[in-house]
């Protein structure tokens, strides 16, 4: 018995489709990337790691406390907030007023830190874990596109909303683009620099337990599922304007539809799937060099 | 000579002193740490590189490990399939990664910043699948396997001596070179653009030359480096020149000491060392109790720990030692300790 | 502004404070090291004294692939088992050192000869990863250090064995379980379209290629489709399976390590595709995995029918529980290893290779010599008593033979376990 082979146009479709579904995955922790880079200028490599471990608590909390998984969904998002806070004050604190190199070197050793520990806790076998949507597939005419992917895509969309309203209509949000921008006036001004840093670490970190929490189902959770996601993450992020959290959301759907269509008709465009589609990303960004929805800096002399 | 005459005596006394360790180090060590520092002297030749480029002209790089693959695959292909003597390859590697940079520094002109990250972290993450890819040439994963590297048969030095000595001779040779290109106006310019591109562009300094430049010789450096690193390993793998390795070199740069000239040699102690003592570290036991042997979690502590001393690499602590020390000795207090960390010639 | 003043001002007192202790811990770490071996040996190499045998391995305990370390972690276990409850081998307490490689080339380099010049062990067992292994196999054999039982599939062991003396693979070779699909495919699906996925690299190469040799003729007309990944990308294969898809094949063969044979197999069933017959390397196949990928699709015979090949036995098969074999693997872990995860199937393998060295060992009684080892380790094994390896599995060579395990047995997906069919087999 054959399958009938798919006709070109579905074909193009499906993996135009899927791209937007896949892309939707590096979206939400390139939002998470986007919030850390508006606070501090700072790229943080250990984004991925702490949406990780975020996973791993709420795994824990439905595995060996027996929570429901509605009850762990917000409870991990608050602490992740609390542990982002938390990270800023004890770890990236003391290193205030240092160039962001050092900062980016200290996001690194958080990489392992935080890479070694879930490793030691929770071992690397690939754990299930549970997705509020259904797994079954839809089927539009012989295209298939995974609910739980939409799903994230949907998230993604309310994480965006959110994070405009927080930063649109705020106090604290104003506060925090206040303090990223002109720190100094800022802190004049009487807002407390230092804590909207914690603040914007601390939202950072509950965005991506959200990531965490909406990828896990698909990729299955351990230790490292994180890592490739964040170097997409991170190419989407930068491709939309890296503070741009909409620019976030497009870069991600872009890089996924890039990645699939690059590896379906390409020559050779399989193998050299990811080298091909960070040539193209690098290619648009020498036509924008600050990214789809950045805006270019104005130099002062 | 007239270039040593300007030299100020307290680095005449360290460059000797300096002549003296790396000479020792051999005698008294065993052959595995001989083997040890063999590796130090790579990464400092590498780390030489990124400093041209991150610590002088201000161009961040995440990319600095696709540079040494291109210097390691150029010297291993050559000795594998044209049996060119190894010793050869070195310079013709360092030359061809030295072009490669050039060609990448075109397109990295319009980028900075992260935007440029971006770039490089590309560079970085293609080099596995691109290798894989033409694994009819390249071997691929398999990798290639060189003939381990004797000395010759006049010196009487064991294999790891002979990788020793070699190595650390190239990186006298690099460390003079990138001393003189800082020294240069070509290092002024570099300077001049990492301070402010505004402000060099306004005294004439040519941006596209000097960033492509910039770029050309940090991969020359990282070529030399890759080269060496092919043959004091005497394998290739598209596994030794990851992300991790880009990582790692930019780890070293910063710990040691970024726009510091001898930030690169406490980096190449960093880079090398690091990974060796987080393990130590990891497999302690005290009696009955044993610390996870998790050496990547030291390996963080470890990271945080140096750089929560040394914020400003372990060169920065030196000199704003140096700095306090004189401060004491002239009795000018205010000058002790500068609030800013210092970079040196900013 | 002044509190900010005075915290700035503490902060540098615990700076220096700190600098202070880390130099004293230097010091002290620096003293420790160069204390003196102890005692004299009467032993007959390097590496063993009277009461104790020092060996050693690579695996990669930080990076990517961390997740190997579980292997290791399965060696462990069953050395302090041997240690405490069987006095050691032969009077020996067996002292494993295991280093961290990262499962990068040039690291092994550095940790190979950590191994020999510095931690001094006898011989080297079980180090994982084919790249690291061939880069250091000319140091090894140089030195004359057995590099064996290497945990890697790639069939240079047994071949290039004429060319390096000292190193010896263990468990069956890609290849060779490619050759084992091809030939149940053309005996039970001579009409079949095959679709493969492979990792881009020797690994899923090997594997490729053992199935278009065991289809010989008919392999360019039988393998319709291929897709790729690179080791280190996202674990979505839904592009992937979709291309695979669109070639219409009904036979799907995946190559791969586990997060992408997880991804590879919902994909295969959620894109719509549901192809008659999958055929699973024994990488990606263990049934946590499967497990998991039904628990995903929610369908409990989602991946009935899944085809791989096994030479170990499985913690996870509920036919297996009583196995005498598996329970004293989980009592050894829980008493030995407890970090070590009974269902991880590395930690299975690790545990029966180990098996296997201790078996080494004992039979060079008190000829403790590195040539020895190494001559009865490729030239005269046959183990049949390993209690992790499926019942009739003889770990055997010969001097003309180099590959200690050949059999294999094919087994197929059922609800929640593996059901094995068929005789043992070789690929080979």
């Amino acid at each position: 018995m054959y399958l009938a082979a798919t006709d070109p146009v579905t074909a193009l479709v499906q993996q135009v489709v899927g791209g937007i579904a896949s892309g939707a995955v590096y979206a939400i922790l390139a939002l998470a990337l986007v919030l850390i880079y508006r606070a501090m200028d700072l790229a943080n490599f250990a984004q991925g790691e702490m949406a990780m471990f975020s996973t791993f608590i709420a795994y824990s909390l439905i595995t060996t406390v027996h929570l429901s998984y509605w009850v762990v969904f917000p409870l991990t998002i608050l602490i992740s907030f609390a542990g982002g806070v938390l990270v800023e004050r004890v770890i990236i604190r003391p290193f205030e007023g240092n160039p962001v190199i050092t900062l980016v070197i200290v996001t690194l050793a958080l990489f392992n830190l935080v890479n070694g520990t879930a490793g030691a806790v929770w071992g690397y076998i690939q754990k299930p874990f549970p997705s509020p949507f259904p797994s079954r597939p839809l089927d539009f005419a012989g295209v298939f596109v995974s609910v739980d992917k939409l799903g994230v895509l949907a998230v993604c969309l309310v994480v965006l909303a959110a994070i405009f309203a927080f930063f649109r209509y705020t106090k604290v949000g104003l506060a925090m683009r206040a303090a990223a921008l002109y720190p100094e006036s800022s802190q004049l001004v009487g807002v407390r620099v230092s804590w909207m840093l914690a603040l914007g670490w601390g939202l950072a970190a509950a965005v991506g337990a959200v990531a965490g929490m909406m990828i896990a189902p698909i990729t299955f959770l351990d230790p490292n599922f994180m890592q490739p996601i964040l170097l997409f993450a991170f190419a989407a992020a930068v491709l939309g304007g890296i503070e741009s959290p909409v620019g976030a959301l497009v870069g991600g759907v872009l890089v996924g539809v890039l990645l699939a269509l690059v590896g379906t008709y390409i020559p050779g465009g399989q193998n050299l799937r990811l080298a091909f589609g960070l040539v193209v990303i690098v290619a648009v960004l020498l036509l924008r060099p600050a990214g789809l929805f950045g805006r270019a800096a104005v130099t002062r002399v | 000579m007239s270039r040593l005459k300007g030299l100020p005596i307290p680095v005449l006394i360290a460059a000797g002193l300096g002549a003296v360790v790396l000479f020792g180090i051999p005698l008294v060590t065993d052959t595995f740490f001989t083997f040890l520092f063999a590796n130090v002297a790579v990464y400092v030749i590498a780390l030489m590189g990124l400093n041209i480029l991150t610590g002088y002209s201000g161009q961040i790089s995440l990319g600095n490990g696709a540079f040494m693959a291109v210097g390691g695959y150029t010297t291993a292909l050559l000795v594998h399939r044209l049996h060119v003597p190894y010793l050869a390859t070195i310079p013709i590697a360092g030359l061809v990664t030295g072009l490669f940079g050039f060609l990448f520094g075109f397109p990295a002109l319009r980028l900075s910043g992260i935007y440029l990250a971006l770039a490089t972290f590309a560079l970085a993450l293609s080099v596995t699948p691109v290798i894989n890819n033409f694994d009819t040439f390249t071997e691929g994963h398999t990798g290639i396997n060189m003939k381990p590297a004797h000395a010759p048969a006049i010196l009487q030095l064991s294999d790891e001596q002979w990788l020793y000595f070699l190595s650390w001779g190239i990186a006298a040779v690099m460390f003079i070179i990138s001393w003189n290109i800082v020294r240069s106006s070509t290092g002024r310019a570099f300077m001049a653009i990492r301070d402010s591109e505004t402000a060099a562009t306004a005294s004439g300094v040519s941006l596209s030359y000097y960033k492509t430049l910039a770029f050309a010789i940090s991969a020359l450096f990282s070529g030399v480096a890759g080269a060496l690193l092919a043959i004091v390993a005497a394998y290739v793998n598209p596994d030794n020149f990851s992300l991790q390795l880009s990582l790692n070199l930019l780890v070293g740069l910063v710990v040691g000491g970024l726009g510091f000239r001898f930030g690169p040699v406490i980096g190449g102690l960093v880079v090398v060392f690091l990974p060796y003592y987080s393990e130590k570290i990891a497999t302690i036991q005290f009696s009955s109790f044993s610390l996870p042997a998790k050496p990547d979690i030291f390996n963080g502590i470890l990271l945080l720990l140096i750089l929560f001393f040394a914020p400003s690499g372990v060169m920065g602590l030196i000199m704003r030692g140096f700095a306090l020390y004189n401060g004491r000795r002239t009795a000018v207090r205010s000058r002790a300790a500068p609030a800013e960390p210092v970079l040196e010639e900013k | 502004m002044e509190e900010r003043y005075r915290m700035i001002d503490s902060w540098k007192a615990v700076r220096w404070g700190a600098v202070g202790l880390v130099t004293a811990l230097t010091v002290l770490a620096c003293g420790a090291q160069s204390a003196p071996n102890s005692g004299s040996t009467t032993a007959t190499d390097v590496g063993i004294t009277k009461d104790e045998i020092k060996i050693g391995s690579t695996f990669p305990q930080t990076g990517p692939a961390n997740f190997y370390s579980a292997v290791g972690k399965g060696m462990s276990a069953y050395f302090k088992y041997v240690n405490a409850e069987k006095g050691g081998v032969n009077g020996r307490k067996i002292n494993f050192i295991i280093k961290d490689d990262a499962y990068t080339a040039s690291q092994t380099a550095i940790k190979a000869r950590e191994l020999v010049q510095e931690e001094k062990v006898f011989a080297v067992f079980g180090a994982l990863g084919t790249g690291p292994n061939l880069g250091v196999r000319q140091f090894y054999n140089d030195n004359q250090v057995p590099q064996l039982f290497v945990f890697t599939g790639s069939d240079h062991w047994g071949n290039d064995w004429e060319q390096y003396k000292w190193t010896l693979g263990w468990q069956p070779d890609y290849e060779a379980e490619g050759k084992i699909y091809a030939k149940d495919i053309l005996k039970n699906l001579p009409n079949t379209k095959i679709a493969v996925l492979y990792q881009n690299d020797e690994y899923g190469k090997d594997y490729l290629n053992g199935m278009t040799k065991g289809l010989g003729d008919k392999a360019s007309s039988m393998i319709i489709a291929k897709a790729t990944y690179n080791a280190g990308d996202p674990t979505d294969m839904s592009s992937q399976v979709n291309v695979l898809k669109a070639s219409g094949a009904d036979t799907f063969y995946v190559v791969t390590t586990p997060g992408y044979s997880v991804s590879a197999l919902v994909n295969a069933i959620s894109s719509g595709w549901k192809p008659a017959h999958i055929y699973l390397n024994n990488v990606g196949a263990s049934s946590v995995y499967i497990k998991n990928v039904v628990a995903k699709l929610g369908n409990p015979h989602a991946m009935d029918g899944v085809i791989t090949t096994t030479y170990t036995k499985d913690p996870n098969d509920p036919a297996q529980k009583d196995d005498p074999g598996i329970k004293k693997y989980r009592e050894i872990l829980a008493k030995y290893q407890p970090d070590c995860d009974p269902i991880d199937a590395s930690c299975v393998t690790g545990m029966a290779a180990a098996f296997s060295t201790v078996d080494v060992l004992t039979r060079a009684g008190q000829n403790l010599t590195r040539a020895n080892v190494r001559d009865i380790a490729a030239t005269k094994m046959n183990e049949t008593d390993n209690f992790l390896l499926l019942p009739g599995i003889v770990v055997k060579t010969t001097k003309d033979d180099h590959f200690p395990i050949r059999q294999e047995r094919l087994q197929k997906w059922d609800t929640d376990h593996y059901v094995p069919y068929g005789e043992l087999i070789s690929g080979r």
